[in-house]
Formats: C-alpha cells, sequence, structure tokens
C-alpha cells in the first residue's frame, strides 16, 4: 500500500513537472554563469559574477531578452578545471542554457573549449590567453584584452626608455607561463636581452633572493608577471635592495589592493590595463569613458567595494550576449553569427571589432600604460 | 662584488629562514605535549596576522595593541579547537588526529574566507616602510626581518625556559611523554593539553603579525606557511624549537643560495630533496638525538 501511493505520488510529481517545465521554458531563457567564485581565482569570479546578477537584474528589469526573462544558473567551479568540465556538461546537457559566461581562468576555459563547440553552445569566456580564440572554435569567444598587446605596450614604452637588458619574473601558474612566453617572443623584435628569466612558486613568500640575482645581472628593468600577492612582495624587495630600475607589470596589477599591499614600494610601477581603473580621469571624448563611469558607479553603489577589471570581462560579455540577441532574436545559431560579425561595441575592455577569424575583436587600443602616483592609478605621463 | 653578493643571497636566505622558523616553532608545543602534529597550526598564523589587520585599521588600535589583540583572540580560538575538537577523545589515534586537525584547518580557512574575504592584508612595517632597509656588509636588510628573528629569539627563550623551569612546564612534557602514567601522578592532562593549543595558538599569532609586512596575509596563507614551517620542524628534530629555528635559517640560506646557481623554479625541489634526505639518514632531525621518535 505504501508503495502504491510512494509510486502514485512519484507519478504526479513527474506529471506536474513535466506540465510545468515547458511553460517556465517558454518565458524564460537561462543563461550559464560558470565561475570561479571561490578558491585561489575567486579575485576573478567574485566580482564577475556579482556583475552578471545585477546585470541580469537590470536586463529582466527592462523586460528580459528577446521578451523572455533571464534566469541566471550559477555554477561555481572553485578555480578547479576538472570541476569546469563537469559543471560546463550540466550546463549544457542538463540546464540546455543559451549561452554560458566564463570559465574566469585560461586553464578552465582550455578544458571546457570543446565541450561548447560539441554541444553548440556560445561560450564567453572571462579569460585572457590567447590559446582560447586562437585556433578559432566557433562557438568559443572572450572578452579580456589579448596578453600579447599588454606585452607589446610594455615593449614599446621600453623602446622609448631605450631598455634593452630586463630581468623577468613570473610565477609558476597558467597566466605567469602565458606571459612569460610572450614576453620570451617578442623580445628580439624589440632589440631587447632577457638577462635573468625566472619562475618563483605562486605562493611565494619573500623574493629578495631573486631580486639579488636582478641586481648581480645588472639588468636595466624588471618584468614581473604574475597575479598573486607576489607581484606587491617583489618590488618591495626590489626597492629595499635599492634597485631604482623601472618596473613592469602585468595587467593583473590592475587591483588596488596590491597598490596598499605594496604601500612605498608601489610608486611609479608601470603597466598595461584596461581604461577601468582610470574611468575619472578619461577625457570626454573618450568613447568608452560613458560606459565605464556607468558600470562603476552602477556596481560601487550596490556591493560597496572597489570596481575591478575582471567585472568588466563578465560585463562585456553579458552586454555582448545581449547585443547579439537583439539584433538575431533567440536562435543560438543565428546569435553567434551575430557576435562574430559585430562591430564597434564599446565595452569596458575596449571597443570590441570582432570577426570569424577573430573571436576576441579588441586590439592593441584596448591597452592603457597606467602607473602608481601618490597610491592611485593614473595614465602614464608619456 | 662577490663579497656583496655573496652577503645579499645570505641576508635573503635569513629572510626566508626567519619566517620559516617562525612558524615552524608553534608546531613542538603541541607535539611536546600531546606527541601529535596540529595541521592546523599555519590557520593560527593565518588569524593572528588578519586579526591584527581587523583591529589595527578597522578599530583603529595602535599596533602593539592589535598585535596583543590578535595574540588573545587566537588564544581563544586555539582553545576553542581543542575543547570542542580534541578534549573528548580517548585515546586518539595518530591518524584520527592528523584527520581532524585537517578537518579543522579547512573550517578555520573557509570561515577567514566568509569573514574577510579574498582580499590581501597587510600589517604597516613595526619600523620603517615598505622600501627602507639597513645596509649589512654591503648588503642590505629589511628591518622587518630583525624584528622577526628577534622574536624568533625571544619565543624561544621564553618555551625553553618555561619548559625547562616552570613546574607547568614540566607537567606538559610529562604529559607527552607518558599521558597515562601523567595522569596517574594526578596531572590533569586535559587541561595540559588544552594549554598546549593555547601556547601554539598564541606563538602562531605573534608569528603571523610579525611576518605579515614581510609576506601579507591572506585567508589562505596559512597552509602554504605551514608546509614550510611542517618541514623546518621536521628538519630541526620534532618537539626542540632551537633546532627549529637553526633548521629554518639553514633551509633558508641554502633555497636563497640555490637561486644564485640554477633556476628559482628549483628552489622547493631543493628543500623538499633535503627533508627526504634527512628522513632517510636521520629520522629523529638534524639536531634530534639519535633514537629517539
Amino acid at each position: 500500500m505504501a508503495t502504491l501511493i510512494l509510486r502514485r505520488t512519484c507519478l504526479t510529481l513527474l506529471a506536474v513537472s513535466a506540465a510545468a517545465s515547458p511553460a517556465l521554458a517558454e518565458d524564460t531563457i537561462k543563461v550559464g554563469a560558470l565561475l570561479a567564485v571561490t578558491g585561489p581565482a575567486a579575485f576573478l569570479g567574485s566580482p564577475e559574477v556579482k556583475t552578471l546578477q545585477m546585470l541580469v537584474e537590470e536586463a529582466n528589469a527592462r523586460g528580459g531578452l528577446g521578451g523572455k526573462k533571464v534566469q541566471l544558473v550559477v555554477k561555481d567551479t572553485g578555480g578547479s578545471p576538472e570541476k569546469a568540465i563537469s559543471f560546463a556538461r550540466q550546463l549544457i546537457e542538463e540546464e540546455k542554457v543559451f549561452a554560458i559566461i566564463g570559465p574566469s581562468t585560461s586553464g578552465e576555459t582550455m578544458a571546457v573549449k570543446n565541450l561548447a563547440e560539441e554541444g553548440k553552445t556560445i561560450l564567453l569566456s572571462c579569460a585572457a590567453a590567447e590559446v582560447i580564440v586562437n585556433p578559432v572554435a566557433k562557438h568559443v569567444f572572450n572578452t579580456p584584452q589579448k596578453d600579447r598587446y599588454a606585452v607589446v605596450k610594455i615593449f614599446q614604452h621600453m623602446k622609448k626608455l631605450g631598455v634593452t637588458r630586463i630581468g623577468l619574473l613570473s610565477s609558476n601558474t597558467g597566466f605567469g607561463k602565458a606571459g612569460k612566453e610572450q614576453v620570451e617572443r617578442l623580445a628580439p623584435e624589440y632589440g631587447v636581452q632577457i638577462a635573468v628569466n625566472d619562475v618563483y612558486d605562486k605562493a611565494a613568500t619573500d623574493l629578495t633572493a631573486e631580486v639579488t640575482k636582478l641586481k648581480a645581472a645588472n639588468v636595466q628593468a624588471l618584468v614581473n608577471w604574475s597575479i598573486e600577492p607576489a607581484q606587491a612582495i617583489v618590488i618591495k624587495n626590489a626597492r629595499q635592495l635599492g634597485l631604482a630600475i623601472p618596473i613592469f607589470q602585468s595587467h593583473g596589477f590592475g587591483n588596488i589592493q596590491y597598490v596598499k599591499a605594496a604601500g612605498a614600494a608601489a610608486e611609479g610601477v608601470i603597466f598595461p590595463a584596461g581604461r577601468l581603473l582610470v574611468a575619472g580621469g578619461l577625457s570626454d571624448q573618450n568613447p568608452q569613458k560613458a560606459v565605464l563611469l556607468a558600470y562603476k558607479k552602477a556596481y560601487e553603489a550596490r556591493y560597496g567595494e572597489e570596481v575591478s577589471t575582471f567585472g568588466g570581462h563578465a560585463y562585456d560579455a553579458f552586454h555582448i550576449l545581449v547585443k547579439a540577441v537583439e539584433q538575431a532574436g533567440l536562435d543560438r545559431e543565428k546569435a553567434r553569427a551575430a557576435i562574430e560579425n559585430m562591430k564597434g561595441f564599446v565595452g569596458t575592455a575596449g571597443v570590441f571589432n570582432l570577426s570569424p577569424a577573430d573571436h576576441n575583436g579588441l586590439d592593441l587600443g584596448a591597452f592603457e600604460l597606467l602607473t602608481v602616483k601618490d597610491r592611485r592609478f593614473v595614465v602614464l605621463d608619456r | 662584488m662577490f663579497a656583496e653578493l655573496f652577503f645579499q643571497y645570505l641576508v635573503a636566505g635569513l629572510t626566508y629562514g626567519a619566517i620559516y622558523a617562525i612558524v615552524a616553532i608553534g608546531f613542538n608545543i603541541i607535539y611536546n605535549t600531546t606527541g601529535i602534529i596540529n595541521f592546523a597550526q599555519g590557520e593560527f598564523v593565518m588569524l593572528g596576522g588578519m586579526t591584527a589587520v581587523t583591529l589595527h585599521e578597522r578599530l583603529r588600535l595602535p599596533l602593539p595593541a592589535a598585535i596583543a589583540g590578535a595574540v588573545l583572540v587566537t588564544i581563544g580560538v586555539g582553545a576553542l579547537i581543542e575543547v570542542t575538537f580534541i578534549r573528548w577523545l580517548e585515546k586518539p589515534s595518530v591518524l584520527r588526529m592528523i584527520v581532524i586537525t585537517i578537518g579543522v584547518s579547512i573550517l578555520v580557512r573557509e570561515a577567514a574566507l566568509l569573514l574577510w574575504g579574498q582580499d590581501v592584508r597587510t600589517l604597516p612595517y613595526f619600523t620603517g616602510d615598505e622600501v627602507s632597509s639597513l645596509s649589512l656588509l654591503g648588503a642590505r636588510i629589511s628591518p622587518q626581518v630583525l624584528w622577526t628573528l628577534g622574536t624568533c629569539a625571544v619565543a624561544v627563550a621564553f618555551l625553553s625556559a618555561f619548559f625547562k623551569f616552570t613546574m607547568l612546564g614540566r607537567e606538559m612534557r610529562a604529559c607527552a611523554s607518558n599521558r597515562d602514567a601523567a595522569a596517574l601522578c594526578g596531572l590533569p592532562t586535559r587541561n595540559l593539553v588544552t594549554l598546549s593549543f593555547v601556547l601554539s595558538a598564541g606563538i602562531g599569532a605573534l608569528a603571523g603579525c610579525v611576518v605579515c609586512p614581510i609576506t601579507y596575509t591572506q585567508y589562505n596563507v596559512g597552509t602554504g606557511l605551514a608546509i614550510k614551517g611542517f618541514t623546518v620542524a621536521i628538519l630541526g628534530g620534532l618537539g626542540d624549537s632551537v633546532a627549529s629555528i637553526a633548521a629554518g635559517l639553514i633551509l633558508g640560506v641554502v633555497e636563497s643560495f640555490s637561486v644564485w646557481v640554477l633556476p628559482t623554479a628549483y628552489k622547493d625541489a631543493i628543500s623538499i630533496s633535503i627533508l627526504l634526505a634527512i628522513l632517510f639518514l636521520r629520522p629523529s632531525g638534524l639536531f634530534g638525538a639519535k633514537g629517539s621518535r
């Protein structure tokens, strides 16, 4: 008897859910957020997910996407590629999302690149590595500026300073490795010799010995490529040793907490970054200024914390998706084609001009060289 | 130039070593009383640093008061952990204790993430600032390294005196060498174990505060610091704080000189190789008596 009742209840539930789900599917459109909300890459995923939650709420208040309410399905990967794979499967096969925004890191993105391709699901990655979009995969896009352009910006400035002999330090992470490779590849083009080229552990607590090595090698500039606290440690150690050479950092330095942490040592550090960090100081002619200030104001008012470029990558991804749906409607393939051919989209990272051969769409002009002055980010005067 | 470089690498090694040593000391105290390794020791270091930063920045306490407050708070957490998770266990096996302390460390780390978020924080330098350094035989050293070494020395002097000359210290050692016999002699063994957690939490927190300006602090720094601290504690011989300091400085200097001649990437490989060699050749540690444990 009990089994019978149980069975009947189950059947009823099934019937009810079967009846309910198509109705639900008709007025909502699911967007997956596959982000490292916690874990070691939380500084990326946390502002990204907050940004998306804010944008989805705004979009729904304006009537949703293509006439449907947007439902954000958040999956926290914790920064692990393995989790990213299984969550990506869930999003594509079970949730049948319209598109996925994320993952936050390059390693995770490469792990799910093929899944998105096979599942014919639009993937808008918030990670920067060039391999994500080169070779091009039909459904895979990314919104941050390319590593290569960050390195080009640095080398162009070195040329101006007459620097020909540098020391390169990087952390043993995907980000550090990708940057190191770009620096090594582009150095000969700019006539720069890498005299010291060392990789340190991402959890490094002090780098005095590494800096001593640079001092002994008589380098004219230091380039450091990492996203960990080590990037704020290395500049302290360099200045403590009396090393007065210019210090270049990657775009990973674009987080004011590292400036606070390095204090006096952060003064004068040069690094390439998007314009979000210096939005207030841009000229009114800059097409990005209005977008940047609007995002900054909305985010900071809502979350009471400083906006970061990483959240900006999610902002750009969501708006690219919105614009594509506005143009092409809720057909996946048509929306994908609309993204691929999008021109002149003004985002937080720069002005996007996508094409079938370029699934990133940003050029060198998306980066600005910044420096630290009186514990704040300012555009470097040239 | 060569001599100058030599001293600079030596000083860099002392910086590494000072950080390792001060974290290692905390491992010895609990080991001395209970014979177990507390894998949550790194979390005490993190809690000390994070609490001090909060007290200093949010409540605007002066630095010494913030550090004292952080030590007290961490002591409270240490006692709470012992009373909640360890005290009621009857003769726990080593394996069980390892699993429990690892579990506690994850718990504390996640709580810290919820409480403080993932931001990197730091205390101001005790003397000077981020760029100041003292000149020593042509090499430059941050004053904070001297503070760390000094704190190591004071902590070890205090602990040695405490364990050797006070009744309470002797009781704690009795508790370690044979808990049943100690209990039969009327010693309050459970309270002594709690006291050992209190002491090591206090020392850990102090370590966290003094290294914080050099290494920064974040909810997850505990693990990394604990791994090196643990390596050093084993290298010196578990339970001996003076040996820990010596081993810490030796390891730091070896690592630093390895950077001179080899790519930095080999630094950790070298320290782990040394650890393995010691475990094979002298299982009781560099300075441990042969045949002990």
